[in-house]
Parts: C-alpha cells; sequence; structure tokens
C-alpha cells in the first residue's frame, strides 16, 4: 500500500506557490484598480455592486477548491498515498477560508442592498451549510491521532459532504428564495466583464499558491509524524540528559 | 426508552421558548418536533456503537465471515427503526404540549418514516466514526448536523404541512426530497462504511 512510503515535499513547491501568489496580487491589483476606478457604476445597485469583482471569483473558487477536495479524497480511497491526504488538507482548509469570506463578503453587500446582514437565500444557506459541514471536517482532523484513520475517515467525510451540497441547494431553493439570478457575460458590460475575468484569474492563482504551499507544510508535518523514532542509546532531549546527571549523582553518594 | 425520555423533555423546553400561545405553539409543532427528535438521534446513534467499542467487540464482528456493508445496513436499519419508534413515542406528547392537528396521522408516520431513514443512513457511517475517538459527544453532531440539513428542512416543512393544511399540496415534493436523500445515502454510506471501521 502507498502508505507505506513516507511523503516526500517536493522541496521546490514553495517556491512555486510563492511566485503563483506573487502573480496573483498583481492580476488582484490589477483587475480591482480597473473594478474600482475604471468600470461603470452599476445602474440599480450604484457602487455596491463594486464587491462583485471579488466576490464572484471567491465564489467560483471556493467551489473549485472543494472540488479538488473532493477529487483529492476520492483518489485517496481508490489508491492510498500521502501526498493526496497533504493534498486534501490544503483543498479543505483553503475552501474553508475561501467559503468563509464568501460569507463574509455576501454579508457586507446585502446589508447595503436588501437591507438585512443575512438571508435565507438558497446559495447563501447552501454557502453556509458547506462551510459547517467542512469545518467538521477540518475538526475531525484535530480529533483522530491515527494518521491512517485520519486520512481515509476525511477521505469519507469529505465525500459524503460534497454529495450533500446540490441537496441543500435544492432543498434550501424550494424553501425560500431571494438571491440575484446569476449573470453570464452577455447580461454583463464588457466594461465590467474585464476587471471580473481579471480577479478570477487572481484569486485562482491565489487558491493555487496556498494550496501547494499548504500542502507542502502537510506533507512536511505528516514526515515528521510519520518518521520512525530516531534509535540512540544515549537520552535525547535536555530533560532526559538532566534526569540521567541526577541519578548519576544520586549513584555517587550512595 | 431513555431517548424518548430526552426527546420529550426537549419538546418540553422548546414549548417554553415560546410561552403559553397556543396558536404560535400549533404553528412550531412540526419544526419542533424534527429537532426533538434530531437531538434525541445522536444520543440512539452514539449508543449503537457504545457496546462494540467497550469489549472491543467490533474486532470481533469484523472476524466474522460477513462484509463490512452487511454490518452497516444491519446498523442502520436498526437505527432506523429506533429512531422511528422514538419519533412514534414523542407523537403524544407533541398533542399534549402543542395541540396539533393529527388529522392525516398516516402520513405523518410516512414522513417520520423518511425523515429517520435519512438521519439513520449518514448517522450511523458517522457514528462508527465517533465511537473509536475520545471526543465522540463533540463530533458526531458537528459532522451529522450539517449534512442532514436537507432532512430537517423537508421533514419539517412536510409534517407543518401535514399539520396546518397543505392547500397547494406540496407535501408530495418533499416527500420526493427526502427520498431522493436516501437514495443517494444509504448506498453511499454503505460503500464508505468498509473503508471507516476496516483497519
Amino acid at each position: 500500500m502507498g502508505l507505506d512510503l513516507l511523503p516526500r515535499p517536493n522541496p521546490r513547491g514553495p517556491r512555486i506557490g510563492l511566485a503563483l501568489i506573487a502573480i496573483a496580487v498583481v492580476l488582484l491589483a490589477i483587475g480591482s484598480y480597473i473594478g474600482l476606478f475604471r468600470a461603470p457604476p452599476e445602474h440599480y445597485m450604484g457602487e455596491v455592486q463594486r464587491i462583485m469583482y471579488v466576490h464572484v471569483p471567491t465564489a467560483w473558487n471556493a467551489m473549485l477548491a472543494l472540488t479538488v477536495a473532493f477529487v483529492c479524497a476520492l483518489v485517496f480511497l481508490f489508491k492510498p498515498s500521502w501526498k493526496w491526504d497533504a493534498r486534501l488538507e490544503a483543498a479543505l482548509e483553503v475552501g474553508v477560508i475561501l467559503a468563509f469570506l464568501l460569507c463574509v463578503q455576501g454579508s457586507i453587500w446585502a446589508k447595503p442592498t436588501w437591507g438585512v446582514w443575512w438571508d435565507w437565500d438558497p446559495r447563501l444557506t447552501t454557502t453556509a451549510v458547506m462551510l459547517a459541514a467542512f469545518l467538521g471536517i477540518l475538526a475531525l482532523r484535530r480529533f483522530v491521532e491515527d494518521p491512517i484513520k485520519r486520512a481515509t475517515w476525511s477521505a469519507v467525510g469529505t465525500i459524503v459532504a460534497f454529495a450533500d451540497v446540490p441537496i441543500v441547494y435544492f432543498s434550501v431553493r424550494w424553501w425560500n428564495s431571494l438571491h440575484q439570478t446569476q449573470s453570464t457575460p452577455e447580461t454583463v458590460d464588457s466594461a465590467m466583464v474585464l476587471p471580473l475575468r481579471i480577479n478570477a484569474f487572481g484569486v485562482l492563482f491565489l487558491m493555487v499558491g496556498f494550496l501547494m504551499l499548504r500542502s507542502w507544510l502537510a506533507q512536511r508535518r505528516l514526515a515528521q509524524e510519520l518518521a520512525p523514532p530516531p534509535e540512540t542509546s544515549r537520552p535525547s532531549t535536555s530533560e532526559e540528559r538532566s534526569l540521567a546527571s541526577t541519578l548519576e549523582l544520586g549513584g555517587d553518594a550512595r | 426508552m431513555a431517548v424518548v425520555v430526552f426527546g420529550a423533555t426537549a419538546l418540553l423546553l422548546l414549548s417554553f421558548a415560546v410561552g403559553p400561545n397556543a396558536t404560535a405553539l400549533r404553528q412550531l409543532a412540526g419544526g419542533f418536533l424534527w429537532v426533538a427528535l434530531l437531538f434525541s438521534s445522536t444520543l440512539a446513534l452514539a449508543e449503537s456503537f457504545r457496546a462494540e467499542t467497550e469489549q472491543k467487540a467490533l474486532e470481533g464482528l469484523l472476524l466474522l465471515p460477513t462484509t463490512p456493508v452487511a454490518l452497516f445496513y444491519a446498523k442502520a436499519l436498526a437505527n432506523w427503526l429506533q429512531l422511528l419508534l422514538v419519533g412514534m413515542g414523542l407523537l403524544p406528547v407533541l398533542v399534549i404540549l402543542y395541540d396539533p392537528d393529527l388529522a392525516r396521522l398516516p402520513e405523518i408516520c410516512g414522513i417520520l418514516a423518511l425523515g429517520s431513514a435519512g438521519l439513520s443512513a449518514p448517522g450511523t457511517l458517522y457514528a462508527g466514526m465517533a465511537s473509536q475517538v475520545r471526543a465522540q459527544q463533540v463530533l458526531l453532531p458537528l459532522l451529522l448536523f450539517p449534512l442532514v440539513v436537507p432532512v430537517l428542512l423537508a421533514a419539517v416543512k412536510a409534517s407543518s404541512l401535514l399539520l396546518l393544511g397543505d392547500p397547494m399540496g406540496q407535501v408530495g415534493s418533499w416527500a420526493l426530497l427526502l427520498l431522493t436523500f436516501n437514495g443517494i445515502f444509504w448506498p453511499l454510506c454503505g460503500l464508505l462504511f468498509g473503508a471507516v471501521i476496516e483497519e
């Protein structure tokens, strides 16, 4: 089984990740500049609409990150290896953070537009339920000490939670609805599409960059956790050394 | 039995949240029934694996010439039956405290059956995980509650419609949603259960 092999984090991982994050920062700066100063304000919502240039890319990438987590979970269950467990952990964490940001941005936008911070709209509620479900899996990872059980269970939990997302969406949609219907490039002015596209790629690079950094970190942690204990005859920690010296002193006194 | 008493206490406490307003109580009866059942379900589900983990009996069960899949469906069916009985046991308490109109009792029992089935399939899967962890009482609701939001929504909506009258005939579509949830999660959780309990 692939779990017998210790994870070997790619030494170039952090460098590529950081490079992607740097590109993302540049893209987000350009996209947000165009979105904030060049694009026209929306007819009905006015300046508030400009949050769309971060909100919509965050939504797309939150979905994408959690889909990556689902794929990692599937691959792990069929072909177990620590690499995919590390990637699963990274994708879960990045996805949860993006989903959280999505809820926060949505609330900021909803207050001036709908007059309330929160509403029981399908997409909003689905995001919140998704956030809670995947946070539960991150909590599960903290509670389970055995690395093999932790990896398998979080993969199982991810698959179950991901399968639940469409059902939650439809159930809430039948239950209540208020959110904007999705816009397509045809219904949106071209001056608004450009900053949206740039920012979408910006958040995408940011997400992939963080994913790479986080999975590199997870692999290093796993390597440390799974490494066999060093076989030394001499006491290693300072505590043990001081204990040994006390015992020796006691022996001398006798 | 202890689970029914717990659920009844939950119903009693929830009625205090509303106060002695007969109309409001009647309107909220469907929702409170399911919240009480959901809380009781975590007790029942956690209990269903306690005997196995205490004496390491789960490992003994795995040595039997059966598959984990069979073990899952046995556990899940037992949990379903137990939750259904708890739900039925809560109905008289609901009548006394909230005075709902139980004219469509058979349909309500049908929704109870579908909803408790929806709770027990993922519930059994997660109880199998949680039973092997120290923080069992925290972990099971943390994992289960977000997952069963559709069950809760559909069951609450359907039972409220059955209790308060259904002029638009919407109960059928909510029952269909519950059926879909069960249709997805009973096979899926059965497939994944092997990965959870095997070493």
